[in-house]
């Protein structure tokens, strides 16, 4: 039996805590990541929730926006839930001006795209590749998909057809949090993985 | 398609069966907003180019109001709520959350702010209280409310009625962090406290608390109020945030001593580095240098009993 794999949650800002409890409880050896060591010794990442202007930022002013982008490219599974997928997206409508992403699934995000805090919402949804249940999903000033590139496949959508969830090769991203419902399948499914990589 | 026009599909019965319910304004929701700001710095601003600067500075959030703590003491009278015009326009000048001040008790003000699409609302003794008696009760709105506390009942109490996200109060408005310092160890000491109690020495700390049991029952088997616990009131340099998160503070909420300082781009950049790296004291002192002057400030010991605003609320 092979070691716990080493994955790590970008640790600059935003809900660590709750990723880092589910990656523990299904097993890895997870680690907040704020510095490019920290990301070398790592096998894969999630990029959590949070604001994504601000995740950006610190990830250029700390010098890790660049690593991330090799180790991206380089093939490491990474999961970026909400912010996180903004962060993954190779192009963000609607960002604040010079706001860069790491990139990696050829998507165009817009951010905030319910409107302010009044029209955040939970709902379920079914996702064909996770089976039965449906994903109890939460959405926080969420951002969609506003379209999916030739290299990238929807995952999920919402009852009026807008993509939600989405994959590209190790890369997976959603637009809402299964780390704050006790929802395992979708970081099960990035573990998945990290193992046969690592 | 617009967000109003998806609440209303989804919460007509002539929906599709096949349309899952969407629920809007849920305790996970409201709560599940500041877990998202955790590790953050909020940041008070009057206009909405001081919003621009903050959020390129790295702020998560920005609490819009007319005038910030330290002006509202120097300038005396009522503190209200903000003009409408002036939320609309720092609402519509940023794209991180706009959050905004209503008097305790004041629950007309938080309709008003609600209307206006704030993403959470600070029943704030920064204000003049509006209400002795009761706060607002938070359950009857969708959005969600941060409250101040300075200690663990008292921030038991706000969740009870509804609160989403806790600060610790602090002392606004003086650049002495010594009050922020305080109520957050008090906060956490408290929360601690709690742990090695069994099940009948709880009943008797709900009541010293002054909470519900269920409330101090989960609070001592999860070892963490169940909302996400800011700090506020004195924050002023890099190492003033880093203090707070190195306490216990899953973030810091700058009110004046961003705009009352020197170079607010800077400093304010400069706490946002220093909150996420606070336990890496390189990095804090990288981002102390040449930072300019730092707001003047007043010693709390030297504010008399009625000037401070951490009394209000109870």
């Amino acid at each position: 039996m092979s070691a716990a794999p080493s994955v790590g949650v970008l640790a600059l800002q935003g809900d660590v805590r709750e990723h880092l409890a589910v990656l523990r409880e299904l097993g890895a050896d997870a680690r907040p990541v704020r510095r490019e060591r920290e990301l070398a010794e790592v096998d894969g990442l999630v990029i959590p929730g949070g604001e994504s202007t601000v995740m950006d930022k610190l990830a250029r002013a700390f010098g890790l926006a660049d690593p991330l982008r090799q180790r991206i490219a380089d093939g490491m599974p990474v999961y970026g839930t909400c912010a996180g997928l903004i962060m993954l997206a190779d192009r963000i409508v609607d960002g604040i001006e010079g706001q860069q992403s790491l990139g990696g699934l050829d998507i165009a995000v817009r951010r905030n795209a319910f409107g302010t805090q009044v029209d955040s919402f939970e709902t379920d949804l079914d996702i064909p590749e996770l089976g039965d249940p449906p994903v109890h999903a939460v959405f926080i000033r969420a951002p969609v998909v506003d379209e999916v590139g030739p290299s990238a496949r929807a995952l999920a959508t919402l009852a009026d057809g807008r993509v939600v969830a989405v994959e590209q090769g190790s890369l997976l991203g959603t637009s809402f949090h299964p780390e704050m419902t006790g929802e395992t399948r979708f970081h099960e499914y990035f573990l998945q993985r990290v193992r046969a990589r690592s | 398609m617009s967000a109003v026009e998806w609440v209303v599909m989804t919460d007509t019965l002539s929906a599709p069966s096949t349309t899952p319910p969407t629920e809007l304004g849920t305790t996970r929701v409201k709560r599940g907003l500041a877990e998202m700001l955790k590790g953050g710095v909020i940041m008070d601003v009057v206009t909405p180019d001081q919003a621009k600067i903050a959020e390129d500075a790295g702020a998560v959030a920005v609490m819009a109001l007319e005038r910030v703590p330290a002006d509202i003491r120097a300038q005396g009278g009522v503190a209200r709520m903000s003009d409408p015009d002036l939320i609309d326009a720092i609402v519509s000048s940023v794209s991180i959350p706009v959050m905004a001040k209503a008097r305790i008790g004041h629950f007309v003000e938080a309709q008003v702010l609600q209307a206006l699409g704030v993403d959470y609302i600070d029943e704030s003794e920064v204000l003049s209280p509006a209400d002795y008696v009761n706060h607002i009760d938070k359950w009857r709105f969708t959005v969600p409310f941060v409250c101040g506390a300075t200690n663990l009942g008292e921030a038991l109490r706000r969740i009870t009625e509804g609160a989403a996200m806790i600060r610790s109060k602090g002392e606004a408005g003086t650049g002495d962090v010594s009050e922020a310092t305080r109520h957050i160890s008090t906060i956490t000491s408290e929360i601690h406290a709690l742990r090695s109690k069994s099940k009948d020495e709880l009943y008797v700390a709900a009541k010293e608390l002054q909470a519900p049991y269920d409330l101090v029952a989960e609070v001592a088997a999860t070892d963490a109020l169940p909302v996400v616990l800011f700090t506020a009131g004195g924050v002023a340099t890099p190492a003033d945030a880093a203090l707070m998160m190195q306490l216990g503070a899953d973030g810091v909420f700058v009110g004046s001593g961003i705009f009352k300082s020197g170079d607010p781009a800077k400093r304010a950049a400069a706490i946002v580095k220093a909150t996420t790296f606070y336990d890496d004291p390189e990095v804090i002192a990288e981002a102390s240098r040449g930072l300019g002057e730092a707001m003047v400030g007043i010693n709390v010991a030297d504010l008399p009993a009625p000037h401070r605003l951490a009394e209000r609320g109870w």
